[in-house]
């Protein structure tokens, strides 16, 4: 009975299957990537020196800095993001 | 002076090597002389697409290397006399084939040949590097499916930077969309991405939409390339792909559902 309710759930125009979902998921992910393409060569280095420079500090995971690029229509935005460990208050 | 197209994907397993012995073999069939080269080190594919698997004495790396000359390990094809095939080397170094050792290679066919056709490896890897580094046209096979789509438009950010084409600041690749593996009814049903969807997001020119179909598997159970199965749909769709790359129009084909009765709707799965 799948098939009826398909059926009339489509010939009442309702969104139908998940294609729709596949191509607003593809439209962000696509843009998405494409942004991360004009970004600048520096980031993989200033990702590490900032990561080099936090461990001086605190005991951190390797992945814990990531830096991300983005460019906006009239400006670029660096977000750096630093993830510390639960108990990074030093004793 | 021959024009070197590179098929091409990122995503494994979505069709290319049966789109490189479909339009290497559509290209020669109408008397332009083909070579047809698998860069798949390896994973050799591409001779028993073919049906010259047995045929296979010298290989890619093996010329590379100057182990053998470029004439001894071409296959020539029993079915058109226009069409030769360079075998992948099945050495497990993926890094048999050198930048300048492609080139020299691709001078060399340049002399002889009008098309060069490079099937790629999957993967944004090496291999894959060298199949599109010379190119002068790319075919990009995708699937009606996210991470194909998405591995498709990476594959545009590469060849855009990353060929020589790019690097020396010449004409950009001209690139073309192939959609393959496509089921119309699925599409019609809201299960599968279709053509427009698609095409807007790669936004590039489509050259055919090849259908999902049980001839693709007989043609390369048998080593015979599907454009040469001339009642199929995926043969037929192939043809159209190979006329409208030199400049022929042609309506596009095979993208409605067959029309099923009511009945048939209704009771469905
Ligand atoms: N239009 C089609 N309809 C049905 N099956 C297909 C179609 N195109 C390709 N296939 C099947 O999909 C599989 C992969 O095809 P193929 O080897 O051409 O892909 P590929 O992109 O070269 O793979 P790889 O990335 O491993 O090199 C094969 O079994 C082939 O028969
Ligand atoms: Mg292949």
């Amino acid at each position: 009975m799948v098939g009826l309710l398909d059926y009339f759930r489509s010939a009442a125009g309702a969104p139908k299957g998940s294609a729709s979902v596949a191509k607003e998921r593809l439209q962000i992910l696509v843009a998405h990537d494409r942004a991360a393409r004009g970004r600048p060569s520096y980031l993989p280095k200033l990702e590490q020196e900032i990561l080099a420079v936090i461990r001086k500090y605190v005991e951190v995971d390797t992945d814990a800095v990531s830096v991300t690029y983005e460019q906006e229509e009239s400006h670029e935005i660096l977000e750096l993001n630093i993830v510390l460990p639960e108990s990074s208050a030093r004793s | 002076m021959a024009r070197i197209i590179v098929i091409t994907s990122g995503k494994g397993g979505v069709g290319k090597t049966t789109t490189a012995a479909a339009m290497a073999m559509g290209l020669a069939q109408r008397g332009n002389r083909t070579a047809v080269i698998d860069f798949d080190v390896g994973l050799r594919n591409l001779d028993l697409i073919m049906g010259c698997e047995r045929r296979v004495v010298y290989d890619f790396a093996n010329v590379i290397n100057g182990e053998a000359n470029l004439n001894q390990a071409l296959i020539r094809d029993k079915r058109c006399e226009h069409l030769y095939i360079l075998p992948a080397s099945q050495t497990r170094d993926k890094e048999a084939l050198t930048q300048d050792g492609v080139g020299r290679v691709l001078e060399e066919l340049n002399k002889s040949y009008d098309y060069v056709i490079c099937d790629s490896p999957a993967g944004i890897e090496h291999g894959a590097l060298m199949a599109m580094y010379y190119a002068d046209d790319a075919i990009v096979v995708t699937n009606p499916e996210v991470s194909s789509v998405r591995d498709s438009d990476r594959m545009l950010g590469i060849l855009a930077s990353k060929s020589r084409r790019a690097l020396e600041s010449q004409e950009p690749i001209r690139e073309y969309l192939l959609l393959t593996r496509y089921a119309p009814d699925r599409v019609a049903r809201g299960e599968m991405l279709g053509v427009e969807d698609v095409q807007e997001i790669l936004a590039l020119n489509l050259l055919s939409v090849i259908p999902d179909s049980q001839s693709v598997l007989n043609a390369s159970n048998a080593g015979n390339p599907v454009i040469l199965d001339h009642e199929s749909d995926a043969g037929q769709a192939y043809a159209d792909m190979v006329a409208r790359y030199l400049g022929e129009e042609r309506p596009m084909r095979f993208l409605d559902a067959e029309r099923k009765g009511l009945f048939s709707r209704l009771f469905r799965g």
